[in-house]
């Protein structure tokens, strides 16, 4: 019966859409297997807590009311009174969290196979385009339950953004919706978290995707010189699909044992006029930033250290976004190759400042 | 001529689109500029009695839409600081165990002047008058500091 509808639906669509191609190029998309292959999941694995993220998202949604008088109140609500209410909540906490790790590993395994080298420039530069944009999500969804530790997290970073020469100061206004973190400021991280962030990040994913699609997975030089005998290969459907589905589901335990578990809190609710507690941090993945930021000193030669510390990162943004523009040919015969370096003192050095900001 | 007709056309065409999407992003980035809110001119403000604030305390008050942090020393003497870090933006707190001003943020801390003495705060806190009038302790603009 099952059978029969699909052998007569396949047909009825294929004659008005023309969707044979598309078939035989599933049909067709092989995945390379090699001892790099397992970093292929994480992408998919990015992706998939993305879909959770929106999800979740919409499901809150349909309770959280932004506002200094109601969004914190609307959120204990739905920590307290709405059925599955706190399950939600903490999934979408955990999932936004594992989800940037996603990303940061997902771009480390890219880094370290020069995966980024000519043809893929566009899929490296949309991918980190995409982190970016994660960790717009991250502050500012962070700001939404409006309590005291997200309200101090956000006065500090958007007092960062007064450090960006030319454009900091109306930058910072039009951020915060004023000169100071208030309501407005509510108002705006609303747009950007539901509105803004997910209309950009929904379209620079696409393209990554197609990016992918288009040009098939990147495989290590040493799987390329195989001779094509030797080359092995898994289909992408069913195979690839079913085993990333797999991952999924894993991930989605992981997942729902940390949501359950270690339920997301909800901290004391912000007041303008209280000082900033003790033990004010940002989330973990600006935690680097942040202790970098804070060990610089006032001044440094004639300029503030926090204009410093800001060009200082974007200009490693700059150049991080153009790696594969200046990335350098790998010697033959060096053990450790010169970007391998590099992206190991860039990991050394988120390792060490964010463990200093939480020892410190 | 015909080149020259073309290239006018093209120069036409090009700033028309220019003026269209200018006319079109200009309304968009005004619309993000928040509108200034008028700020009620605030000279001074009552703080309470001498008796709400026991020595070596402070408070966090309202001054107008700032926050001021109102300190009551070891020896009784009144100061009030704006609480605000010149760092980046966190509100100050006074520390009793140690008698200096501290930033929880990013371990600023300034004296009771509000001298920034260690840390990454690059400049001092502003200083307010405090004067005590019929037991009320009013805080308010000191001449030196706008």
């Amino acid at each position: 019966m099952m059978k029969g509808a699909s052998q007569h639906i396949f047909p009825w669509l294929d004659e008005r859409f023309n969707l044979s191609p598309l078939v035989n190029y599933i049909r067709h998309k092989a995945v390379p297997m090699h001892r790099q292959s397992v970093w292929y999941y994480t992408g998919g694995v990015a992706l998939f807590l993305f879909i959770i993220q929106v999800a979740t998202g919409i499901l809150l949604l349909f309770y959280y009311q932004p506002g200094v008088d109601s969004a914190f109140e609307s959120v204990r609500f739905i920590m307290t009174k709405v059925h599955f209410g706190w399950l939600i909540r903490s999934i979408h906490s955990w999932s936004a969290n594992l989800f940037i790790l996603l990303i940061f590993i997902h771009m480390f395994s890219t880094f370290f196979n020069r995966a980024y080298k000519k043809p893929r420039e566009l899929t490296w530069m949309s991918g980190f385009v995409l982190l970016l944009l994660a960790m717009g999500f991250g502050f500012s969804g962070y700001l939404l339950p409006w309590d005291e530790l997200a309200f101090f997290a956000t006065k500090v970073g958007t007092d960062i953004v007064n450090a960006v020469p030319l454009i900091g100061k109306a930058l910072k206004i039009v951020l915060r919706g004023g000169e100071d973190v208030t309501g407005a400021t509510l108002s705006r991280f609303y747009a950007f978290h539901v509105a803004l962030l997910p209309a950009i990040f929904t379209a620079i994913i696409s393209a990554h995707l197609l990016f992918v699609q288009r040009q098939g997975m990147h495989a290590p030089e040493s799987f390329e010189k195989l001779p094509p005998e030797k080359k092995k290969t898994i289909p992408f459907f069913p195979n690839f699909m079913l085993k990333d589905f797999l991952l999924w589901l894993v991930v989605l335990n992981i997942l729902l044992y940390l949501a359950v578990f270690f339920p997301w809190e909800l901290g004391v609710k912000a007041d303008p006029f209280a000082s900033a507690p003790a033990g004010i941090r940002p989330e973990w993945y600006f935690m680097f930033m942040f202790q970098f930021l804070k060990l610089l000193p006032g001044h440094i030669w004639i300029l503030e250290g926090e204009v410093v510390g800001v060009l200082f990162f974007m200009i490693i943004a700059i150049a991080w976004l153009f790696v594969p523009f200046w990335d350098r040919k790998a010697k033959p015969g060096r053990k450790l190759q010169s970007m391998a370096m590099i992206g190991i003192v860039a990991i050394i050095y988120i390792l060490v400042m964010t463990i200093l900001g939480y020892v410190l | 001529m015909g080149l020259k007709r073309r290239k006018f056309i093209d120069f036409l065409l090009g700033a028309g689109l220019l003026g269209w999407a200018g006319s079109i992003i200009y309304p968009i980035i005004s619309f993000l500029n928040p509108p200034k809110i008028p700020e009620a001119n605030v000279n001074a403000v009552k703080a309470g009695t001498a008796a709400d604030f026991p020595p070596n305390s402070a408070q966090i008050i309202k001054f107008g839409r700032k926050p001021v942090i109102l300190i009551r020393t070891e020896n009784g003497e009144f100061r009030a600081l704006a609480a605000t870090c010149t760092h980046l933006d966190c509100i100050v707190q006074y520390r009793g165990d140690t008698k200096q001003i501290w930033c929880a943020c990013h371990n600023g801390i300034y004296d009771l002047r509000g001298r920034n003495v260690s840390g990454p705060p690059p400049r001092p806190l502003a200083e307010y008058a405090v004067n005590i009038v019929n037991d009320e302790i009013i805080v308010s603009k000191s001449k030196q500091v706008s």
